[in-house]
């Protein structure tokens, strides 16, 4: 599914990852755990394609293709998702909008039918329902004037909408309730299946005691130092990363 | 010595020489002596240069230039309508009125052709708009033939009235000057869609005034939609007495060069101006939009808000003058203009003036230039949509922010059906 060897790369010539080696195989879903500043984001974006980030060295493949070479609306077309730490708002966008086209241009782009505006309608309320999210959400521009809760929960919609194989969560959890945490857990874990792989990225462990990851990863100063099962997020809790890296 | 203008102006005066017995009117002293003096004012100052503080950023040498001394001829037969926004329309061909194309029936108010009624006229035909404030005021004044006149009694709710000007193009240079006067008497309301579509090489001067009395409301909605063949140069002047409103919002999206020039003075306590728009050029075009508002009484309200989008080789000029006077305490005035530069090659001008004599008040103004956001830009293609589509969106996005005040919903629609016309139009090209 995805992996990831030797990857460099730098903002602005200076380098932030400096060697990552990570395999996620179909199905699984692996955090990423590691203090501020250590390079998760920065990894996320890289996947993503965002401009900024230069790629110095390694590669990175996402079911046999080279992601890195792959225009961003190429990446998430061929099936991989961002669910943003700091989700854009885009004023003068609706929402509704914004998800029915997003939803058909990777439909189009595989060769799908186009959903017109009720069938789209439909599918998004029932996916909304399931998220706590108020249908008002839909008829805002995206992301503007929503909470911090209400912009995640917006980021999983859209996972739930466009169905990606592999789904990159940054943060999703920072600033939100317990409520709102189970909730984005849920959605998560509803998505979990034989041809779905996460890689999740927190700094607390509490997230995975609801998405209870297949593997665990550190990242830090850029890179892996230590990957290990479930028990090493309470490890990292119980003994904080300075630990575990002396350790690793 | 002879000024470079001057030759300009040469063949619009050498055509009124030759006009002016059989301009309408032409029997009327009040308007012989009226149209005589604008003459003068045009002979003495022609076509504004850059060198004039106003029009520094915006030259007017191509129309000064050309020639377009040619005499109309009245267009006959069919001509293709825009599609209705309204159930009233009044339309103008080159300037002339069609009483054949319009529908002003069953009306409760005097409207129509100016030429027609010039009598009704009289009195404020040249009040606001004085043949020596503008040198394109005193080029209207000179050479109207016709336009509409809207005269709203007391009280009276007009409700919507479309005005459509077309511009038929006969194969050779033309220009035509209608002089638009609209006035509504206290509490009166109304809402004008205003179209204005063209071809050829040909110059459309229009000049308004405007006169909204005590707790009247008249919403001014302007499509210039011409193409970009077309020389767009529009002069409004208004004022609006106690409690009284002007809306006006304006796309201008399509000539080759538009001047969207408007004067508006709250004259007593409680009027409000709202001034918005959304002008947008492609490669080779020129768009500027210029207010002075004058706050003249206690206790007024000026709202600005414009958006530029610029695509290709362009320009964008944007220049708003607030004045506030001595009188004028517990002014309230917003001035906000942002562009948006899709290309290296566009350039925007924007010039705020704030002129302030009272102490009292409450005045601010912004402005915001810049290429389309790039975050916003990633979001959107991490989700799947192709650069070009989301380019599309992000510049809907900002266009349709700009209409969002609009509360007339038919006129929102029409506003929103014409920023659509143009991004799909430029869009592809951009
Ligand atoms: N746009 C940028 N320009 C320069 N440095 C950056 C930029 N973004 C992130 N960095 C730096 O890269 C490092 C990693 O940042 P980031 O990937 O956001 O970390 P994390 O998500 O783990 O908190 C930090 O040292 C940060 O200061
Ligand atoms: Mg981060």
């Amino acid at each position: 599914m995805l992996r990831i060897e030797g990857l460099t790369a730098e903002i602005d010539g200076k380098q932030i990852l400096k060697g990552i080696d990570l395999d996620v195989p179909t199905g699984e879903v692996h955090a990423i755990m590691g203090p501020n500043g250590s390079g998760k984001s920065t990894l996320s974006y890289v996947l993503s394609g965002r401009e900024g980030y230069e790629v110095t060295g390694g590669s990175a493949t996402f079911n046999g293709h080279d992601i890195l070479a792959m225009e961003p609306e190429e990446r998430a077309a061929a099936g991989l998702f961002l669910a943003f730490q700091y989700p854009v708002e885009l004023p003068g966008v609706g929402n509704a909008t914004f998800l029915r086209t997003a939803l058909n241009a990777q439909r189009k782009a595989r060769g799908e039918s186009e959903l017109d505006a009720m069938q789209f309608l439909k599918l998004a309320r029932e996916r909304m329902k399931a998220l706590s999210m108020s249908d008002d959400m839909l008829k805002r521009g995206v992301n503007v004037g929503f909470s911090g809760g209400e912009k995640k929960r917006n980021e999983i919609l859209q996972m739930a909408l466009l169905k990606p194989s592999l789904a990159i969560l940054d943060e999703t959890d920072s600033g939100l309730d317990i409520d709102a945490l189970k909730i984005v857990a849920d959605g998560v874990n509803a998505m979990r299946g034989p041809d779905f792989s996460a890689l999740v990225i927190t700094h607390y462990q509490r997230l995975l005691d609801y998405i209870v990851p297949d593997r665990v990863h550190v990242l830090m100063h850029g890179r892996i130092v230590k990957s290990g099962g479930p028990e090493l997020a309470q490890e990292l809790e119980a003994q904080g990363y300075a630990a575990v890296q002396a350790a690793a | 010595m002879t000024a470079p203008v001057a030759t300009g102006a040469a063949g619009f005066l050498a055509r009124y020489e030759g006009l002016k017995d059989h301009l309408p009117g032409a029997r009327k002293p009040w308007l012989n002596a009226l149209r005589a003096d604008a003459a003068v004012h045009f002979a003495a100052r022609g076509f504004p240069t850059r060198r004039i503080e106003q029009w520094k950023y915006t030259d007017l040498a191509p129309v000064a230039q050309a020639s377009f001394a040619e005499p109309l001829t009245m267009v006959e037969g069919a001509i293709a309508l825009p599609v209705a926004n309204a159930a009233h329309r009044a339309v103008f061909v080159d300037g002339r009125f069609r009483s054949d194309l319009s529908t002003l029936d069953g009306l409760a108010y005097r409207v129509g052709s100016l030429a027609q009624d010039l009598n009704a006229a009289e009195p404020f035909l040249g009040a606001l708009a004085k043949p020596g404030s503008e040198p394109l005021v005193a080029l209207n004044t000179m050479l109207f033939e016709d336009g509409i006149l809207i005269d709203l009694p007391e009280g009276v709710d007009g409700g919507l009235l479309e005005l459509v000007s077309i511009a038929v193009d006969p194969g050779r240079p033309f220009a035509f000057h209608p002089r638009h006067l609209v006035r509504l008497g206290a509490g009166a309301r109304l809402t004008v869609i205003e179209t204005a579509t063209g071809r050829g090489q040909c110059l459309h001067n229009p000049v308004f005034e405007i006169e909204v009395a005590e707790g009247a409301t008249f919403t001014h909605g302007r499509m210039l939609q011409e193409e970009a063949t077309v020389f767009h140069l529009s002069t409004i002047y208004a004022t609006i007495a106690a409690g009284g409103t002007y809306d006006n919002f304006t796309v201008a999206a399509g000539p080759r060069l538009t001047r969207n020039e408007i004067h508006a003075a709250l004259t007593g306590p409680k009027a409000a101006c709202h001034m918005n728009g959304a002008q947008m050029a492609a490669d080779g075009q020129h768009v500027d939009t210029t207010t002075a508002l004058d706050h003249a009484a206690p206790d007024c309200a000026s709202r600005q808000t414009y958006k530029t989008v610029l695509a290709g080789r362009s320009r964008g000029v944007f220049q708003g003058k607030i004045f506030v006077h001595q009188v004028a305490q517990k002014t309230d005035g917003y001035q906000m203009n942002q562009a948006l530069l899709l290309s290296e090659d566009a350039e925007i001008d924007s010039k705020p003036q704030l002129e302030i004599y009272a102490d009292d008040v409450k005045c601010s103004h912004g402005a915001t230039v810049g290429a389309l956001d790039a975050d916003s830009l990633f979001y959107l293609r991490s989700r799947g949509i192709p650069e070009s589509q989301a380019k599309a969106m992000l510049v809907e996005a900002f266009l349709h922010e700009a209409v969002e005040t609009v509360t007339d919903e038919t006129l929102r629609a029409a506003l929103t059906r014409a920023l659509d016309n143009w991004w799909s139009r430029q869009g592809k090209a951009a």
